[in-house]
């Protein structure tokens, strides 16, 4: 790792003007990807901000209506909130398969999103609930945030503050992790929102990212049940294809895991 | 260079070492606590897992700023004297070791999971909570029967205080 300059600022607008005055500055929360990167020499920030202290951007609010979750709030914390697995279950269980115990002690749901890794979990839940993205700049609705590929719509030196997901009617998430980093080979999202609405996240699958899924969110429109994807054929263009595992098994996998998760879902 | 300050195993520590520094190399190069390992330095072995604040997490991922004013606890720190701490003697017990190298790390993660969960502990439960943590000897049999003996034992440990 090359040397870089660490700061802990205590509030978002003195991050937001520490990250202005570095020649080449990065944000970390958890550190759980930035600093694997900067180990690789992949990244070599001449400052390094820490959001991970700042009081502000910790914690979950969780209205009639929405769950809010702040920027810095960790895996850990969203696994084993109350409100939340009342509010939306499906979520809570997310954040519970996240890497490992230790990872998910560190790792933050703001994190998570801006990396936008295109095997991350959060991505598919903050697509398919609808979420909106906070920042200290804008809002930005979920289907204008994720940007393929480790992109997103967030500006050199925005910071995320919080994600409001407005709570569905049902939600589910089923992933088959890889057996080594826990990362989704495959994950699926599935959502009817409180006015019927059907919206599905697949995440791991694509490469560009985190996805909806149409076909799969017509047939559960009509039909809310597992069986109603048995006939359903996923295309396979545009899906990754690795050591891991082939488009064709990718493709298969978005099916089985929205299956599953339906039936999570109840 | 930054100078930080942090408790390590109950005393007050102060170092100061270039910004980009991992806390396990604060606890290895500059406090020569060796009992904490790196094993493969990416964030998946878990070797290097101390407690920060009393919770398991992996100190080849932490910068050193990130823990500066916090309470950390390492392997050393978790015997009373010549008494091992019940996990370490659950180890002992039950042959919960075999090279020794993901030892470590493995006794600070199954004591936060015996706190996470008290009375609650199945193996199934410490296989899945051990995720973390690889032991390449692939002792897993006799380390989860450890921790499951542990978790007893801290409970009486616990009842007794």
């Amino acid at each position: 790792m090359y040397e870089t300059t660490y700061h802990r600022p205590s509030s978002v607008d003195e991050a937001a003007a520490l990250f202005a005055k570095g020649t080449e500055s990065k944000y970390l929360a958890g550190g759980h990807t930035l600093i694997p990167v900067m180990k690789q020499r992949l990244a070599s920030p001449s400052d390094v901000i820490d959001l991970g202290k700042i009081k502000d951007l910790v914690g979950v609010e969780v209205s009639a209506d929405a769950v809010t979750i702040k920027a810095a709030t960790t895996h850990y914390d969203v696994a084993g909130s109350g409100p939340v697995q009342k509010a939306i279950p499906a979520l809570a269980h997310l954040a519970s398969l996240i890497g490992d115990p230790a990872v998910r002690y560190r790792g933050t749901i703001g994190g998570s999103i801006a990396n936008n890794d295109p095997a991350a979990d959060y991505p598919a839940a903050v697509l398919a609930l609808g979420a909106t993205v906070k920042t200290n700049k804008r809002s930005i609705a979920a289907d204008d945030f994720f940007k393929g590929l480790f992109s997103t719509a967030l500006a050199d030196g925005e910071i995320i503050t919080t994600v409001s997901f407005p709570i569905p009617a049902k939600a589910g998430y089923s992933k088959f992790p890889h057996p080594a980093s826990r990362f989704a080979l495959t994950g699926v999202f599935v959502v009817r929102t409180k006015s019927g609405e059907v919206r599905v996240g697949a995440t791991g699958a694509s490469q560009n990212g985190v996805m909806r899924v149409p076909a799969i969110e017509a047939a559960l429109k009509a039909n809310w049940s597992a069986s109603a994807l048995d006939g359903i054929k996923i295309p396979t263009s545009g899906l990754m294809s690795d050591i891991q595992g082939s488009s064709d098994y990718r493709a298969n996998l978005i099916k089985v895991m929205a299956q599953r998760a339906v039936t999570a879902a109840g | 260079m930054s100078t930080v300050k942090l408790t390590v195993n109950g005393k007050s520590v102060s170092a100061d070492v270039e910004d980009r520094t991992l806390l396990v190399q604060l606890l290895r190069d500059h406090l020569n606590l060796t009992g904490t390992h790196v094993g493969c330095d990416t964030s998946q072995c878990g070797a290097c897992v101390v407690h920060i604040d009393g919770r398991a997490v992996k100190s080849c991922t932490v910068l050193v700023g990130q823990a500066n004013g916090a309470n950390v606890t390492t392997i050393e720190g978790i015997a009373k004297g010549d008494e091992l701490h019940p996990m370490q003697a659950a180890f002992r017990d039950n042959h919960g070791l075999q090279c020794g190298y993901c030892t470590p790390g493995m006794i600070m993660s199954a004591i936060d999971i015996v706190h996470r969960h008290g009375g609650k502990l199945d193996e199934a439960t410490v296989r899945h909570e051990l995720e973390g943590n690889i032991c390449r000897c692939t002792g897993y049999h006799n380390i989860v029967k450890s921790v499951l003996d542990a978790a007893g034992r801290m409970k009486v440990a616990q009842a007794a205080e």
